[in-house]
């Protein structure tokens, strides 16, 4: 489905990044490691980007949260973002739909585009960014309404025509129509936490954004929801392009595309602590032939 | 599930590409602005208000204080502002005030501090849950109801048993105390017994590992713990027996004494406000002036009270939430 | 206990473990039984207290009906005031008063309430001074003595900037700016339990902040507004100081009207007047009329309360 609001033309040097290496796209093959996160211009995959990142600093008062970030979120794949907590995973992946600007003292330097555009331009506005790029979170935040409600609350407030429709649609992509079909009118909030979960999914689904960020959505949920979600996941990429923080390493192997490693760094008075990204890759090659020692210890357990 | 139920979301295949939406408003949201002007206007209107009262009382308290030296009205012993000639010495209704609410302080401090100790250290969470909403309900009870039972059942009553209490029968500054007590023994219950619930409940086991009993882990670890928050209640309770009207008027009296005696009749600050401005008294005269001057002075003693009673809930609320 | 368990025989062993033993039960015995004794007396002494509390403002209640019991009756309803014929005289013309005037408070101060509260709340970035001066204003003027908001009504309302005379309106005006900071303290309350996580839901849909407020976060605090809104109406009800200042004239014989200028009463100045008065049959008459009161009251508290802890634990 096409969305109708007319835009701005991809950018110049994506399309430029395209022609020359458009060949080399494709998960299996034509690996390049880059040496720390994908700085400008390296740029292995070569696939269409939804989102590049240069250089992203997101501070909290003054006090950087994760520093320095660069690297480029292809399409219609799930990125994973691993790391121990507080490595600003979350904080980063909140930067992409602009929630970060819910938190008044929080600061986005460096840049983030959207298919080259400047996600923090002045003339940029987050609602018309959250339109475009939703968000699941941690532990399931159905609002206290119907289940019908929930998800039909979108498509009103946007003015996206055929509720009704819509409703369905998304319950059934998030695989839940079967198990609510009978109890649309019912209050979310008697739902199993998985099945919570997957009406926040389908809630998003129904706005019809092109990117889902889900922050650590399987952390409060038993292994059967982790796993349907799993699923769900895996089916939604044909559509969307996903990016997941999560905790759980064996859940980004399962199901990501590309990995990112970010660590805790601390400054020698060991006062100030921020994010780093250390290492940027092919899932598979994140999990069994890292670049960085540090990235090994982590997905290996030694250390985390 | 069937794939074509997804496909009829997102953004086409990962060959597709569509032209990439605007990220700027499509609307410039006038709305929402307006909306959110509106709504600091609300807000706002509370700044006007506090602002209102302060230019109402200050423009006629200058006028007053044209005509009454500042010094011959703070500090004068005597208050006869209708008489000719008239004396505007305000301790005798400040004293009044001082009185009753001291004595309302008297019956209730102890009463509701005991009673938030017992709400929060010893009932069970059934009694709690009946009795703590029936205490809201009761500190609903209108002033004036509480005032007409000081007049016509306490002060009769405590009459032939304490003659001492009520000398100028029905009225005793004393008598009005105790019904100012009734009146704000549940907000000190109330809140005391909020601040010591919010004291967190490792203090009170470590207390426990330690052999303390269940009355000194109340007085010696909780009580003094929730101590800024029991402060604030005290003063926030003193600051409406200072405010009180309607108990005063009908049990106090309206004889401005210049004296603590329980068993006298005095007049309050209040109490003055309530009996002069009920008539019709014209604008410019002094008469009219000394009720701003009175109620710029009640304003000034009620406004100290009330922050340093924010501040100390903002202290516990700091602590321990 | 590896190396003891090597001499149990030892006489040092034995000579430890003894005083040990004795300094355990008299911790277990003696201490306790003086401690049972004054943790007892201060139980019953707290027991007491409560009691006394509770009974005392019971009282109140009881000791009107007593009192106002020979006074219920439907004429009490449909009568007016008298200043020669107690029995005969009645609240008539005082009840529909306060009807009228609670009318207009509910009015101005639901949208007035809930409008501040949810700009201190949702809009107001606490880090601005103005801000916070705000929300410092509020609540001083929560404990602002009401006789003062009377003087505030006399100057500005009744005379002064607004001059709009002894009506009814004024006393409704006066009332409102009387309760307002209730109903924002209530509303904000409310409003803060509405957890983050469904505004953060509603936002990432694309909603903007008021549809966000609009749709999500009031629909989910209104039982906390509606508790807030209730509480602050059943003081309005029985507020009298302010109104004696704002024209609140007692001898009413007539139903007022919301702008007329011939005077209105209401029944907590009404109740007043009787009960100031030396005749006991009046006396009787301000009981029944308090009991009038304290049964509308009590009612919509009891109601309030009742809201608030039946949703208190919605998340």
């Amino acid at each position: 489905m096409s969305n109708s609001i007319p835009g701005n033309p991809v950018g110049e040097g994506q399309l430029e990044r395209k022609d020359e290496q458009g060949e080399e796209r494709g998960l299996s093959q034509g690996i390049v490691v880059p040496e720390h996160g994908a700085g400008p211009g390296v740029d292995p995959w070569a696939g269409e980007m939804v989102f590049e990142l240069r250089d992203v600093t997101v501070s909290y008062g003054g006090q950087p949260a994760v520093k320095d970030v660069s690297m480029d979120i292809p399409r219609n794949e799930i990125t994973a973002l691993i790391g121990p907590s507080g490595c600003g995973k979350s904080t980063l992946l909140r930067c992409l739909n602009r929630m970060n600007d819910l938190i008044p003292s929080a600061e986005v330097e460096g840049e983030i585009d959207y298919h080259g555009q400047d996600l923090y331009g002045p003339k940029v506005d987050p609602v018309q960014v959250r339109k475009m790029i939703g968000m699941v979170f941690q532990k399931p935040n159905p609002f206290p309404k119907s289940i019908f409600d929930n998800i039909a609350f979108g498509p009103r407030v946007l003015g996206l025509g055929d509720v009704d429709d819509r409703v369905q649609a998304a319950l059934k992509g998030a695989a839940l129509w079967d198990e609510v079909k009978d109890r649309l009118d019912d209050n979310a909030y008697g739902m199993s936490g998985g099945q919570q979960q997957r009406l926040c999914i389908a809630r998003t689904m129904a706005v019809d954004p092109e990117v889902i960020l889900m922050d650590e959505p399987c952390s409060a949920l038993d292994p059967i929801s982790t796993g349907k979600i799993e699923d769900l996941m895996l089916e939604l990429k044909e559509n969307f392009s996903i990016v997941i923080v999560t905790h759980n390493m064996q859940q980004a192997a399962r199901v990501s595309d590309k990995t990112a490693f970010l660590i805790v760094r601390l400054d020698a008075a060991e006062t100030a602590r921020w994010g780093e990204l250390v290492e940027y890759d092919v899932t598979e090659r994140i999990f069994t032939n890292p670049a960085d020692s540090r990235t090994e210890d982590y997905v290996t357990g030694k250390v985390g | 599930m069937a794939t074509g139920d997804i496909r009829a979301f997102g953004t086409g295949g990962p060959a597709g590409r569509r032209p990439v939406p605007s990220l700027e408003a499509p609307s410039p949201r006038y709305g929402e602005k307006a909306i959110r002007g509106l709504l600091a206007l609300c807000a706002l209107l509370s700044v006007l208000t506090t602002t209102a009262i302060v230019v109402s009382l200050l423009l006629p308290t200058l006028d007053f204080l044209a005509e009454v030296p500042i010094g011959e009205f703070l500090f004068g012993t005597t208050w006869a502002p209708t008489f000719t000639p008239a004396d505007f010495g305000v301790l005798p209704i400040l004293v009044g005030t001082l009185s009753t609410s001291l004595w309302g302080m008297l019956v209730a401090v102890p009463i509701g501090l005991a009673s938030a100790i017992f709400l929060s250290e010893y009932a069970s969470p059934r009694t709690r849950k009946v009795i703590k909403p029936v205490l809201e309900v009761l500190a609903g009870i209108p002033t004036v109801a509480i005032g007409i039972f000081g007049l016509i059942f306490l002060s009769p009553l405590i009459e032939p048993i304490l003659p001492f209490m009520v000398k100028v029968p029905p009225f005793s500054a004393g008598i009005a105390g105790i019904a100012i007590g009734l009146m704000i023994v549940p907000i000190i219950a109330s809140i005391s017994d909020d601040s010591m619930r919010s004291v967190p409940q490792g203090l009170r086991e470590a207390a426990y590992g330690l052999g303390a009993t269940r009355m000194k882990v109340a007085t010696r670890v909780v009580f003094p713990a929730a101590i800024s928050g029991i402060i604030a209640s005290l003063v926030l309770a003193g600051s409406r027996a200072v405010g009180e009207t309607m108990i005063v008027l009908l049990v106090a009296g309206a004889s401005p004494n210049l004296t603590f005696d329980p068993g006298s009749s005095v007049q309050t600050m209040t109490a003055f406000i309530g009996t002069t401005a009920t008539g019709d008294i014209s604008t410019g005269t002094i008469t009219y002036d000394t009720i701003f001057a009175v109620g710029a002075l009640l304003f000034a003693i009620t406004l100290v009270l009330n922050l340093f009673a924010i501040r100390m809930v903002r202290k516990y609320r700091e602590v321990y939430e | 206990m590896a190396s003891l368990s090597g001499q149990p025989g030892s006489g040092r062993v034995r000579f430890a473990t003894d005083g040990a033993r004795a300094v355990t039960a008299e911790m277990l015995s003696e201490q306790p039984r003086r401690d049972l004794v004054k943790g007892t007396i201060f139980f019953a002494l707290l027991l007491l207290a409560l009691t006394v509390a509770l009974v005392g403002l019971a009282a109140i209640i009881i000791q009107a009906a007593v009192n106002g019991a020979p006074a219920i009756s439907p004429t009490l309803f449909t009568n007016g005031p008298s200043t020669i014929n107690p029995s005969e005289a009645g609240f008539r013309p005082a009840l529909i008063g306060t009807i009228y005037l609670i009318l207009g408070v509910i009015v101005l101060v639901v949208p007035l309430g809930v409008g501040a509260a949810v700009y201190l709340e949702e809009y107001g970035d606490r880090e601005k001074w103005w801000n916070r001066t705000i929300e410092l204003n509020v609540q001083n003027l929560a404990g602002v003595p009401s006789i003062i908001y009377g003087i505030l009504g006399l100057a500005f309302i009744v005379r002064g900037p607004l001059d709009l005379g002894f009506i009814l309106a004024a006393g409704s005006l006066t009332l409102a700016l009387l309760v307002l900071p209730t109903v924002i303290l209530a509303a904000r309350e409310a409003i803060r339990a509405v957890p983050p996580s469904i505004r953060e839901g509603s936002l990432a849909l694309g909603a903007t902040q008021w549809q966000t407020i609009r749709r999500q976060v009031l629909p989910a605090a209104i039982p906390g507004v509606v508790t807030g809104v209730i509480l602050a109406i059943s003081r309005a009800i029985g507020e009298t100081a302010p109104l004696l200042l704002v024209g609140a004239a007692t001898f009413v014989t007539f139903n007022p009207t919301f702008l007329g200028d011939n005077g209105y009463s209401a029944l907590p100045v009404l109740i007043f007047n009787y009960a100031s008065r030396p005749q006991d049959e009046f006396r009787v008459l301000a009981s029944a009329g308090v009991v009038v009161m304290l049964v509308v009251l009590l009612a919509m508290n009891s109601f309030a309360i009742w809201l608030r802890n039946r949703y208190e634990q919605q998340w």
